[in-house]
This record gives structure tokens, sequence and C-alpha cells, in this order.
């Protein structure tokens, strides 16, 4: 069933999307190095999952799964302020190992590595989402929105001082403004929405595991972020569309999928690298990658 | 206005500043000249709390502002231009003049739910200082697209923009043209005269003597002598700490 294929592709495209343009507020306009994005999806799906597993409903377990995540996002920026570049990208890479070991040991309430199974649905009280398709409608209307709001962020003022603060945190300070509370903000909108993308990815799959929520997991998002372009919006969401959609293929070829997988990574790593080669500001970024 | 106190600040066994005392009286001009290293930069990192001090204190309007945080100092009332030049790369001309004006850009959920509020004021308060600087056809540029001389305009721009009752200069002039150089005597001066106090530290002698009322002569790390422009430009002591033995 090809439309089936293409309604799960456009699936992916939606959480990805979400994923990548919070990354990519953390990251590109704040200049957070942040590697713990997936840690902020694990805890949002998993939010989420153990929520409605447990009779909450799901539109409150939603937003619940953004909402801890973004809080989780407070702490991490809270703890990490002194921390810059390589130093933070280690700390929020050691958050997204913590968050794994968790739900991997945490048996009792993660099930540990049998994962959660039979996440319902979303039921949202007069509609229930059964079908594929209108999940998707679902899916794009929260990547909509999640593309609304953040673009609405970084257009403000507010996201000047963002800007700022990734361009000459010093110089920032230096104007009167207290750094530490916007990096807290900046952190805790973006695990927000990895939060919330999360629980779409939970309800979609309707199984997780610790497996889904490896640090490797960042590599296509970050090769994402770079590959569109530092601070820019619209190359986030082209380059979603290309660096999903690009190794589909491959299936067409007849690779097996357990091939497909590592094949996907390696090209990912060759984008990444001809973009930094040949296009260091991505497809539509106007910062260069220092 | 400033009052520092036996202020001193220690680099691994360098005495970059060294029980520094002197104060800046309001309303003027107090140039701050030495020789390179003397510890002129470390004395402006010292105020404005960009590195602590190892001991002595810095009072400001009669307040203890010792090692406050950075933003702290600044919203008691101190702009300050670095000696390298830190704009905001990545965005423009305008927009890196307008983050100096206040701090509703920091306010989250009111840039968030708000429809963005009408800047018009400040545009015009920014468009009058691109003008003042005769800097109006770069407004739209990226600062990175600047030259270097534009670059110190801005920042200078921006410093002076800053609300503040007290400016803290480090050069200036440092490698600008000699027409961009009068320019910038003559935007001090007009300050001045509207009432600011300007602490300035400038290695262009004709430059800062011909601006200021008071020039403090620093030394490895300590105060070697003050007086007025005329006293300075003949004393021994000082050509001698500048030509070395
Ligand atoms: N962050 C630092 N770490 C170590 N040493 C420093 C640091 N900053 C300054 N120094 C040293 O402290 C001394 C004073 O430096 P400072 O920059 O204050 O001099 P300056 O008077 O501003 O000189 P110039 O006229 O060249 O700008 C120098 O010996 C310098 O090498
Ligand atoms: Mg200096």
């Amino acid at each position: 069933m090809l439309s089936a294929y293409i309604i799960h592709l456009l699936i992916l495209i939606g959480i990805y999307l979400i994923l990548c343009l919070s990354l990519q507020l953390a990251l590109g306009y704040t200049g957070l190095l942040n590697l713990g994005h997936i840690a902020f999806y694990a805890i949002g799906a998993y939010t989420s999952a153990l929520l409605t597993l447990s009779g909450v409903p799901f539109i409150v377990s939603f937003l619940m799964a953004g909402i801890v995540s973004a809080l989780f996002g407070y702490l991490l920026a809270f703890s990490t302020n002194k921390l810059k570049g390589d130093y933070l990208a280690l700390a929020t890479l050691g958050f997204t190992f913590v968050i794994y070991a968790i739900a991997l040991n945490w048996t009792d309430l993660t099930n540990g590595a049998l994962g959660l199974a039979g996440i319902p649905k979303p039921d949202l009280g007069i509609l229930q989402i059964k079908s594929n398709a209108f999940y998707l409608f679902f899916v794009s209307i929260t990547a909509v929105f999640s593309y609304l709001i953040i673009n609405k962020i970084v257009k403000s003022p507010f996201g000047k001082v963002l800007e700022a603060i990734r361009d000459d945190e010093l110089a920032v300070r230096i104007l009167g403004k207290n750094t530490f509370k916007i990096k807290n903000y900046s952190l805790a909108v973006s695990a927000f929405f990895a939060g919330i993308a999360g629980s779409l990815y939970a309800h979609y799959i309707t199984f997780i595991d610790p497996s889904s929520f490896g640090f490797m997991q960042i590599i296509p998002i970050l090769s994402i972020v770079i590959i569109g372009g530092i601070a820019s919006l619209r190359g986030t969401v082209l380059a979603t569309f290309v660096l999903v959609l690009l190794p589909e293929p491959l299936r067409f070829i007849g690779f097996p999928s357990s091939v497909v997988g590592p094949v996907r990574q390696i090209i990912y790593a060759l984008m990444l690298l001809l973009i930094l080669m040949y296009r260091p500001k991505g497809f539509y970024g106007k910062v260069s990658l220092e | 206005m400033l009052e520092i106190k036996k202020i001193s600040k220690d680099f691994g066994g360098v005495k970059a500043v060294n029980n520094c005392s002197f104060k800046v009286e309001p309303n003027t001009i107090t140039a701050l000249i030495g020789p390179n290293g003397a510890g002129k930069s470390t004395l402006f990192n010292l105020i404005s709390s960009v590195i602590k001090s190892d001991t002595g204190k810095i009072f400001f309007d009669k307040k203890d502002i010792t090692n406050l945080p950075p933003e702290k100092v600044s919203n008691a009332g101190i702009s300050r231009l670095f000696q390298k030049a830190r704009l905001f790369e990545n965005l423009t001309v305008e927009d890196n003049l307008l983050l100096a004006l206040d701090h509703t850009d920091t306010k989250f959920w009111f840039n968030l739910f708000c429809k963005t509020p009408k800047q018009t004021d400040k545009i015009q308060k920014v468009e009058k200082m691109l003008d003042m600087l005769g800097m109006k056809k770069t407004k739209n540029m990226f600062a990175k697209d600047l030259s270097y001389g534009q670059k110190r305009l801005i920042e200078l721009g921006r410093t002076i923009l800053n609300p503040h009752s007290f400016l803290m200069l480090d050069e200036p002039v440092a490698g600008v043209t000699p027409e961009l150089r009068d320019k910038i005597a003559n935007i001090l001066i007009e300050l001045k005269n509207q009432g600011e106090t300007i602490l300035l530290i400038e290695h262009d002698m004709n430059f800062t003597l011909g601006i200021a009322d008071r020039v403090i002569v620093l030394d490895q790390g300590s105060v070697l002598i003050e007086g007025t422009p005329k006293q300075i430009k003949n004393n021994k002591q000082v050509l001698k700490a500048y030509l070395g033995e």
C-alpha cells in the first residue's frame, strides 16, 4: 500500500520537524550546544505513555509530556549554567545517558528493556484517532503550531536576545540583561516541544523501549539542524524533508531493513561532511559554524 | 561618582592591578593612560565585574558594587565599551542598537503572547544615534559585514544608548581614521556638555589630552600620578614610564 507508506513517512517527518525545530531554538538561536535533546524526547514519550496507560486522558498526557520535559529542560539549563561550548555538549550528552539508564533500569516505572506496550491511540473525547491518516492530521497540526510558536519567539525581540547570547553572551550581560534566566527559558521551551514530539511518537508506534532513545539518535536531528542552516527555521523544515526522505529509496532497491538503518547513518554523516566542506552555512543559514 | 579603593588583581603571579585607588568626579572626562600592560583594561574588567577582584572595593554612587554580576553593575548605571570588538555579528546594526535600549526584550511571556510591540519610539532613538554617528546607511547591514571603523562606531553607539549615568570607554579611537577620531572626540565632548561622566582609556595622546579634564596615569597596576592634561604632559615620570629607562 503506497499511500499507507507515504502517510507513515509524513507522520515521521512531522515528528522530526517538531524535534528539529525545537533543537534549532536552543542550538541555532541561543548557541547552546545541547546534545541532550533526545532525553527530552524520551521524557515526553514515557510521560505520555505512562499517564495514558494509567487512565489519564490523552490530551492531558500529551500536554504533560511537554510540561514535564520543559521542567527537565529548565533544570538542565539551571545546573549547566556556567558551562559553555564543548563542556555543555558533554554535560547534556551525559544527561541523555542518565535518562537512558533510568528508562532501562527503573523497571517498576518504565518496564526496563521490555518497554511499554499497548500505548493507546489518541482519544480526544469526541474524536478517536484510530486511522493513520487522521493521526497524520493531528501531527501536522501540532507541527504547524510548533513552527508558529517557535517562529514567533525567534522573530520577537526576545529572539534577538537569544541570538545575541549566541554571538557574545558577555556583551549581553554588559548591556544589563540576565542571560541566565533567558537561557533557562530557551532550553525549557526547546524541551517542551521535544517532549510533545516524544508523545506523538509513543502514541503512533504504541510501543516504546529505551533503544529508541539512545544517544546516537541525536545524530540525524543534529545533522538536520546543521544542514538546514544555523538559525534558519525554513532551512530546518527543508532539511527535515530531505534527510528523512533521502534514505528511503534504499528500501525499494531491495536493501533489507537491517541494512537501511546503518546506511542511513552513513548518508547523514556524508551529507554533514559535504555541507561542512562546501556550504558551511547549510541550506539557508546566515551563521557559519566556527 | 566612582571610587576605587585599593583594588588588586593577580593573574598567576602577574600583578595586573596592584593596590590601585582613585576617584572619578561627576560630569568630567577622566582619562586613564599608561603603557601597554599597565592594567588599564583589567581595571575596566574589575569595575564591570567581568573578572573578580582579589582585594579592594569599588563604590559607585556610594554603593558597593564590588564583584556584583556584570548585569547588575550595568543596571546600576555603568555602560562600557570593550577594547576588542564585541558586536553581535549575526544581527543587523539596528538590532544591535535596539538591544541596548531596555530590557522588555528579555520578558519571555510578554514577547510570546503580546503582539510584537511597535518599537517606533525605540527605532527613532536608534535612528537618531545612527544619524549622529553618520551611519544611517548601515542600519540594515549585518554587523559582521561592517569595516573595523564602522564596527567601533556602532559599538560606541550601543554603549551610549545603553541606559547609564557613567560611561567607560576602552580605546574608542584605536585604529580608526583621523576624521573619525575627531568625530568621536566631538561626540564625547557633546555628551559631557549634556552632563555625562566618562572614564576613557586611550593611547592617542593628542586625542586624550585634548578632551580630558583629568588624567590618571597607570603603571604596573597602580596609579603613578594624576593631574590635569597640562601637568601630565610635562611630567618626567610619565615619560619614563612610557619610554622605559
Ligand atoms: N585574563 C588574563 N589572564 C592572564 N593575564 C592577563 C589577563 N588579562 C590581562 N592580563 C595581564 O595583565 C596585565 C595587564 O593587562 P591589561 O590588558 O589590563 O593592560 P592594558 O593596560 O589594558 O594594556 P593595553 O594598553 O595593551 O591594552 C598584562 O600583563 C596582561 O598580560
Ligand atoms: Mg587594554
